[in-house]
């Protein structure tokens, strides 16, 4: 028996000679689809609020600062335990202040 | 001016998503710039057969309709950074795909790409259409099996009539045809149609034949391209049509049964 199990795993080990990485692949994807369904939950009945959002903090900055919408980024990473929502808003540079360089305003929200 | 394939199939299920990645990610890989376009409005799947499905923020449908810009939609991939995804909405339906935003959005992405795939939902609907029209080639995609087969060819008629490049310049798009989940083994004991009758039947160029392989489970469940798996078969066999998009002339592979070791064969295993 102990022998048969042996030649078991090792023929389904072979078998990945068409493959590389072996190993677990199926836990992996375990992780990423509760990860993915578990946002796509909360999604269903929050739907889109991201472009919503992404409307009102420009309208509240727009108020003080003259915006270019091409410069702005929207990064999200989603985690298991936290995710990050990244807003890179770039800035004009005022006159007084150098041309290079404008300011980046960087607004995180988990 | 980026080239647009589409990768479609009519029937579904038979492995155009797994055939998009693995053709977007070979041109990446070659140092194409390419983006993949998710035509499957509410079944969102191209992201986690790319493994960026953590990081979806806006989607196709958001700059459709003016929610967000084309450049915040897209998504680089972290291994290959010639490799772009623009990512399908998972909560509208098709006919948020309008023949205008379609083409907006192809039109801003051709000038900064060289390759721009198009990844068809199944059916000949909306989505299959808004996937096709606007396409210079296509690449079909069939499993050797008689409804596949058939629906091919209803495809193949659809690319010969109801796309823009037909309508305006009555020129017809280059096709090919993507045999996958091909098993040599059953089709030696004539279980499977054969290649030749295929090719008979459809009167189409051979882009390639892609054995029935466990590395595309495994890629899958990965969120990695079969392409990127140097030790998959059926990733060399992607990787050859690649080759053959970008008009180089190869012998095709892995169309005889591998010869099994005397432990799998006891075992009954098939590779
Ligand atoms: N060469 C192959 N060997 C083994 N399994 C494969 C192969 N190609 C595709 N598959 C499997 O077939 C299934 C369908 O593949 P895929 O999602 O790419 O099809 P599709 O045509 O995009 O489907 P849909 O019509 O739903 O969009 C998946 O489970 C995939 O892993
Ligand atoms: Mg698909």
């Amino acid at each position: 028996m102990r022998l048969f199990e042996f030649f078991r795993s090792k023929s389904s080990g072979t078998k990945s000679s068409d493959g590389g990485g072996g190993g677990q692949s199926a836990d992996k994807a375990r992780e990423r689809l509760q990860l993915v369904l578990a946002h796509e939950r909360l999604d269903r009945w929050s739907a889109d609020y991201v472009p919503v959002l992404q409307k009102e903090i420009l309208a509240a900055i727009a108020k003080h600062i003259p915006i270019d919408q091409e410069k702005v980024a929207v990064k999200l990473e989603r985690g298991a335990d936290m995710s990050t929502l990244e807003v890179n808003i770039e800035l004009p540079a005022p006159q007084e202040f150098t041309k290079k360089t404008g300011p980046r305003l960087a607004a995180g929200a988990t | 001016m980026a080239k647009i394939i589409v990768i479609t199939s009519g029937k579904g299920g038979v492995g155009k998503t797994t055939t998009t990645a693995a053709l977007g990610a070979g041109l990446a890989a070659r140092g194409h710039r390419t983006v993949i376009i998710d035509f499957d409005v509410g079944l969102r799947n191209l992201d986690m057969i790319l493994g960026c499905e953590r990081r979806v923020v806006f989607d196709f449908i958001n700059v459709i309709n003016g929610e967000a810009k084309l450049h915040q939609a897209l998504i680089k991939d972290k291994r290959l950074d010639t490799l772009h995804i623009l990512p399908t909405s998972q909560t509208r339906d098709k006919d948020a795909l309008t023949t205008e935003g379609v083409e907006s959005v192809l039109d801003q992405l051709r000038g900064d790409f060289d390759f721009i795939l198009c990844d068809s939902p199944a059916g000949i609907e909306r989505g299959a259409h808004m996937a096709m029209y606007f396409a210079d080639e296509a690449v079909v995609v069939a499993n050797p099996e008689v409804s596949s087969v058939r629906d091919c060819d209803r495809i193949l008629g659809l690319l010969d009539s109801k796309t823009r490049k037909v309508e305006r310049e009555q020129e017809r798009l280059k096709q090919y045809l993507l045999l996958t989940r091909f098993d040599p083994g059953r089709v030696n004991k004539g279980e499977m149609l054969r290649i030749e009758d295929i090719l008979e039947i459809l009167a189409i160029d051979l882009l390639g034949v892609i054995p029935e392989s466990e590395s595309v489970l495994k890629a899958s469940n990965l969120g990695m391209p079969v392409t990127l798996d140097n030790k998959s078969n059926a990733g060399k066999a992607y990787l050859d049509a690649v080759s053959r998009l970008l008009g180089e002339q190869l012998e095709h592979r892995f169309l005889a049964p591998e010869r099994r070791g005397l432990l799998q064969r006891l075992m009954g295993r098939t590779a």
